[in-house]
């Protein structure tokens, strides 16, 4: 067996209500742990993308694609190739803030080109959008000044150049080894 | 007016389909499938569909209970290869059917169940006997369907129908709210389904047909291993014309029993935990495993560690592509219709004969039979009475189980002959299956025999179905294997918790008085010498009848595999073996 890394599946599926609690149960029963899961609706109001990241083997990344192919409402899955993807979250982050450090802070967005999203006398709510190692570290560099609070949106992801996701190779390939193209 | 005709009228010349009730358009909807009987059990909720039912020429059987709405059901699909249809009401009548969706998903059983739910307002709610059976079922149905408009219930019955009977089968469920049977909207009944998601693959890859060919041809110590999903695709033919061409032995799972003639010269029985020490010995020996339908079960692996260590090719043919690589990972996958690919891999493969690999089989068949000991003067044993219910019925009768010892001992020691013919819960293991599944089977043949092996703590379970059995006179002949205790919890408490009998002694109970009480013919057998003519007077009765065999109290069923073990270490009635 391969080592366990991050998996990145983009899942197309049906846009009907109860299909993230599919989704997301079939993750629970069969054991699967998901580190992170962002859902909305795409260029076609029928369908939604999910974009799921699994820790896992790449024996364990096959039988979850496996399994949510076997839900109804997953019409397709692809694995994001990491040296072949643009990755993305974003973060909200209230930073306590007063006039004493407020500049300094605003120089760490400065350099993370994130943005001030609010003030408050002593309070300011950094948007940041980026790879997780990103956020990490404007996280990492944010927290001696105090964090109230973190909201993550979890990441998205797309396949770099002209092709539309539905052509990434890797997921038909997995597939093919089991002899399930014909 | 039949569905097809309402259809058909709407097709052609474009006159607006005529408006229907919900209810009624449902009744439309299962004619138009060829829905003969729905079994199930009224309430509040589904009063406006029992309406539609009540002259709608659909056969409807009152379930006493709707667990047993789900097994017949069940038992009818098992032995028809046709989908079941159950019907509950909101909240406890649908929570009542999960137990039966679960033992057909886990056997991959076609059913298509329906459930009333409160009215749309009151969804969400806390409304009374409203139930989230939608969450409640996902993890057990192969997919599920709350219907939020008449107008879209054609739709979904179309799509429950097709997936519950396509690729893998398995239970889907729809759950209608009261007041959707009540609304009114056009009907036309859908011909085809929109399902972009679901596509199931048939044709088997070529080239991994072509590598099987190849690796069967070399094989030396060949095994077929077959499971439920040859009897679901109907592959019992091709099967049998693949084992004897290439002189292969067979063994079976419990689901796949029938799928090859138990009585076949080349069958070496059922495998796993209860199998015949000859069947694992094939397995632990062999070097090409060839795996058509079945999922490498626990029962049937042991230890996955040391589960078929001499093997050098894992050929496994399976229509669910997460079973393959799940438990054991195959050298030669094929993802494909059990049926569709043996047709192709039979084609591929030239006669071949196996003399020294059958001369090894034949003497573990001499030296580790099939057997138990010998019974005392007076003495019933439980494996006779399976014995002699196979000899009686030529192996021609349809039979149905329950879960435990006297299940195990079905499966040994009746050698089914059909596929179809042993219907038993094989993956959930649910206890009380056994009767209502065999009056669903009866129901599905009415022209087979149909036996009920039950054991005394499972029948217990869904009993009242005595009382259905007994309303439309449906000749079942229950044989409970009585040893008064909960046979299988107390065999393994004799072997790993050191007798301690906690909570496995059930008592003596009068079954044939019950039966009496539910109008039904009951005997009572005590005697050895009264075995066989009890069967032969519960044959000859016209309807159903309940047989209470009064069998050695504390026998245990062998050989036996202890779990998580290895399956070359069986325990045999004298003991540990090789």
């Amino acid at each position: 067996m391969t080592d366990r890394r991050e998996h990145t599946l983009s899942v197309l599926v049906e846009n009907r209500p109860g299909v993230l609690s599919r989704v997301a149960g079939m993750f629970s029963r069969r054991g699967f742990n998901i580190e992170s899961i962002a859902v909305g609706t795409t260029e076609d109001p029928r369908y939604s993308r999910m974009t799921i990241v699994v820790l896992g083997d790449d024996g364990d990344v096959e039988q979850v694609t496996k399994q949510l192919h076997k839900l109804v409402d997953v019409i397709k899955i692809s694995e994001l190739d990491p040296a072949e993807m643009v990755e993305r979250e974003l973060a909200l982050i209230k930073v306590s803030a007063d006039r004493s450090n407020r500049s300094e802070i605003l120089q760490i967005v400065d350099i993370f080109r994130a943005k001030i999203v609010d003030v408050s006398d002593r309070s300011l709510v950094v948007e940041v959008t980026g790879d997780t190692d990103k956020v990490k570290a404007i996280v990492d560099l944010l927290r001696p000044f105090g964090i109230k609070e973190i909201v993550r949106t979890g990441r998205v992801g797309m396949a770099r150049g002209p092709r539309g996701v539905e052509g990434s190779r890797r997921a038909v390939q997995g597939l093919e080894a089991v002899g399930a193209g014909s | 007016m039949s569905a097809m005709e309402l259809a058909v009228s709407t097709g052609g010349r474009k006159t607006p389909a005529p408006k229907l009730p919900g209810a009624r358009a449902l009744v439309e909807c299962l004619k138009a499938e060829g829905v003969e009987y729905i079994f199930g059990h009224p309430g509040g909720a589904v009063l406006p569909i029992y309406d539609a039912l009540y002259d709608s020429g659909l056969k409807t059987i009152l379930c006493r209970h709707e667990q047993g709405a789900a097994h017949m059901a069940d038992g009818y699909a098992r032995a028809s290869g046709r989908p079941g249809v159950c019907l509950a009401t909101s909240g406890p009548g649908a929570t009542n059917l999960v137990t039966g969706l679960a033992t057909a998903f886990m056997d991959s059983i076609p059913l298509v169940a329906i459930t009333g739910n409160v009215a749309r307002a009151l969804i969400g709610r806390d409304a009374f006997q409203e139930a989230d059976i939608t969450g409640i079922t996902l993890p057990i149905t192969k997919h599920n369907f709350l219907v939020r408009t008449a107008r879209e219930l054609p739709g979904a019955i179309r799509a429950a129908f097709h997936i519950a009977t396509t690729g893998r089968p398995g239970p889907v469920l729809v759950d209608i709210p009261k007041d959707v049977g009540l609304e009114e909207a056009p009907f036309s009944y859908p011909e085809t389904v929109d399902l972009p998601g679901y596509k199931p693959t048939y044709k088997g890859h070529i080239r991994q047909i072509l590598a099987a060919a190849r690796a069967i041809m070399n094989a030396k110590r060949p095994l077929l291993y077959v499971g439920g999903g040859a009897i679901a695709s109907g592959a019992h033919r091709e099967v049998r014309a693949l084992a004897e061409k290439c002189h292969l032995p067979v063994t079976m799972t419990l689901m796949g029993l029938g799928a090859f003639p138990g009585d076949h010269e080349q069958s070496l029985g059922m495998l796993g935990m209860h199998g015949t020490a000859y069947a694992n010995y094939a397995v632990q020996n062999c070097d090409v495993l060839i795996a058509v339908g079945a999922r490498f079960d626990d029962r049937v692996t042991g230890n996955l560690k040391t589960f078929a260590p001499r093997v050098e090719q894992i050929i496994h043919i399976d229509i669910d592509p997460a079973e393959i690589g799940k438990n054991v990972v195959p050298h030669i996958p094929i993802v494909g219709d059990c049926r569709t690919v043996l047709s192709v891999l039979l084609e591929k493969v030239k006669e071949k004969r196996h003399p020294e690999w059958w001369q090894q089989l034949e003497e573990w068949k001499r030296e580790y039979p099939l057997q138990y000991p010998a019974a005392a003067p007076g003495e019933i044993k439980p494996q006779a009475v399976c014995e002699a219910i196979y000899e009686v019925t030529g192996g021609e009768a349809i039979v149905a189980t329950d879960v435990g010892q006297h299940q195990m001992w079905a499966a040994q020691y009746y050698k089914v002959r059909h596929p179809r013919h042993f219907i038993s819960s094989g993956g959930l293991g649910t206890m009380g299956f056994g009767l209502p599944a065999g009056i669903g089977a009866k129901l599905a043949r009415p022209g087979k025999e149909v036996f009920v092996i039950a054991g005394d703590g499972s029948f217990q379970m869904n009993i009242q179905e005595l009382a259905t059995a007994a309303e439309h006179n449906i000749a079942v002949k229950v044989a409970i294997i009585n040893n008064q205790y909960l046979g299988m919890v107390r065999q393994w408490q004799e072997f790993f918790h050191g007798r301690r009998y906690s909570s496995s002694y059930l008592g003596s109970l009068d079954f044939v008085t019950i039966a009496k009480g539910y109008g039904i013919k009951g005997i009572l057998v005590t005697d050895p010498d009264d075995v066989r003519p009890a069967l032969e007077e519960a044959r000859a009765h016209d309807g159903p009848v309940v047989m209470d065999f009064r069998v050695t109290q504390e026998e245990n069923c062998f050989p036996m595999v202890p779990a998580g073990g290895s399956n070359s270490e069986m325990l045999g009635p004298k003991g540990w073996m090789e």
